[in-house]
C-alpha cells in the first residue's frame, strides 16, 4: 500500500493487507491521533487496508 | 463495522462513546454533543451575536459551521498573525470558507496593527506561543466590545482543554485552575463572556467532522509549535486514553465538576484598566501593551547598535 503522510507530506510504503489499528501502530500514532482516508471515505480502526490501496494518515494533532 | 445508530457503513470509531458512526449519522451526533456542551453550560442564546475566533484551523472552522447549523447569529473573526506562509495559508483557508457560505467575517492583520506575532519572536525572549496567545485574546476582547458582540467563541476542544487542566495541575497553577472553565464571565466593563462549545469534542471528532462536510482547513502546524509542552501533554493523555477509553472527557468533566466550582470560589482581584490602551489588565500595563513596549524598545536598541 501505498501511504502519504500529512502535515508532513512523506510518502512510504508498507507491503501486504493490513488492519488499520496495525498500520497506524507502525508509524507511531496512538489511536484516535490520525484519520485513515481513502479517496473519500475514513477507514475505522478495525477495518482493513488492502495491498494495493493508496491511503492518506493525517494527524489530528494541534500544537500550541 | 456498522454504525451503532442506523447499522451503515461506519466510517467512524469513538471508543470514547463506545461507538461508530456512518458519516450521515456522525454529524447530527455531533451537532447534538455540542448544543447539549451549549446548554448545559448556559454558554450563549440564538437572540446573541456570537463572534467566533477562527484561525482557518480545523477545530475553529468545524466550530463555526456547527453554530450556524445550530442555528446561532456569528459572525467570524480571523486574526493573521504574521507568523510567514503559515499565516498567509490560514487567512486564505478562513476566507474562502466564509466566501462560500456566505458568511461575514472581520478579518484583523497584526502586522497592519504594529505587532505580528514573528515582532515577539524576534525582539524578545518570550515564548512564541505566549506571545501568540496574549495577542489573540487581546483582539479577541478589544474587537468583540469595540463592536458590541457580548459573547466570543473559541475552537478549544477536549483534548487541548485535557492538556491545559494536566499542565495546571502538575503545578498546581490555582489562578489558573480557578479560571479554567468552558464559560467566562466578564469581570471587567470591556470584557465580554468567552465560550467554548468544543471542550467535550475531541481533535479527532473535530477532524472527522471537517472530513465528511468537506471543510478545507489548514493541516499544516504552526511552525512555532515545534516540540511545545503542550504536544507533550497531549502526547501522554493520548497514552491514558488509549489503556482507557474515556479519561480525557472524564479528566475534564469531573474537574468542572467537583474542583472547579471551589476554585472558582476563591477571591480573585478583579482587573484594573490598562493605562495605555483602557482595556483590562492586572498591571499598570496590560500583557499586550507591556509586549509591544518590549518589542519597541528592543528594537529601537538594535537599530542604534546597527545589528
Amino acid at each position: 500500500m501505498q501511504i502519504t503522510i500529512l502535515p508532513e507530506k512523506k510518502q512510504l510504503v508498507l507491503s501486504g493487507r493490513r488492519r488499520v489499528s496495525d498500520v497506524l501502530q507502525e508509524l507511531g500514532y496512538l489511536p484516535g491521533t490520525a484519520m485513515v482516508i481513502r479517496g473519500d471515505e475514513l477507514i475505522p480502526e478495525g477495518e482493513m487496508i488492502e495491498a494495493d490501496d493508496e491511503i492518506e494518515v493525517r494527524s489530528v494533532i494541534s500544537g500550541g | 463495522m456498522k454504525c451503532t445508530r442506523c447499522g451503515g457503513h461506519a466510517e467512524v470509531k469513538l471508543r470514547q462513546h463506545n461507538a461508530s458512526f456512518c458519516r450521515d449519522c456522525f454529524v447530527p451526533f455531533l451537532h447534538k454533543q455540542v448544543e447539549r456542551s451549549i446548554e448545559k453550560q448556559k454558554m450563549m442564546t440564538r437572540e446573541e451575536a456570537i463572534l467566533v475566533g477562527v484561525s482557518g484551523g480545523k477545530d475553529s472552522l468545524a466550530l463555526w459551521d456547527i453554530l450556524i447549523a445550530l442555528g446561532f447569529e456569528t459572525t467570524g473573526l480571523h486574526l493573521s498573525l504574521g507568523i510567514g506562509e503559515y499565516s498567509d495559508h490560514s487567512t486564505e483557508k478562513t476566507v474562502a470558507f466564509a466566501e462560500s457560505r456566505g458568511l461575514s467575517l472581520i478579518t484583523v492583520s497584526l502586522r497592519d496593527e504594529g505587532l505580528a506575532v514573528e515582532d515577539a519572536v524576534v525582539f524578545t525572549n518570550r515564548p512564541a506561543c505566549s506571545a501568540c496567545g496574549t495577542l489573540k485574546r487581546y483582539y479577541f476582547d478589544r474587537l468583540a466590545h469595540d463592536r458590541g458582540f457580548p459573547v466570543v467563541a473559541t475552537g478549544h476542544n477536549l483534548d487541548d482543554e485535557a492538556a491545559r487542566l494536566l499542565g495546571n495541575v502538575l503545578h498546581w497553577q490555582m489562578e489558573y485552575l480557578s479560571r479554567q472553565h468552558p464559560v467566562l464571565q466578564p469581570t471587567h466593563e470591556k470584557f465580554v463572556r468567552k465560550v467554548k462549545p468544543l471542550y467535550r469534542t475531541t481533535e479527532f471528532e473535530s477532524a472527522a467532522y471537517c472530513f465528511f462536510r468537506k471543510i478545507d482547513y489548514v493541516i499544516e502546524e504552526c511552525p512555532n509549535s515545534i516540540g511545545v509542552t503542550q504536544l507533550v501533554h497531549k502526547e501522554v493523555l493520548n497514552q491514558l486514553e488509549a489503556a482507557s477509553p474515556g479519561s480525557k472527557l472524564s479528566f475534564v468533566q469531573e474537574f468542572l465538576k467537583k474542583a472547579q466550582p471551589q476554585l472558582r470560589a476563591r477571591d480573585t482581584e478583579p482587573p484594573r484598566t490598562c493605562e495605555s490602551c483602557g482595556m483590562p489588565s492586572f498591571a499598570n500595563l496590560c500583557s499586550r501593551c507591556r509586549l509591544v513596549r518590549e518589542v519597541e524598545s528592543k528594537r529601537a536598541r538594535r537599530a542604534a547598535s546597527g545589528t
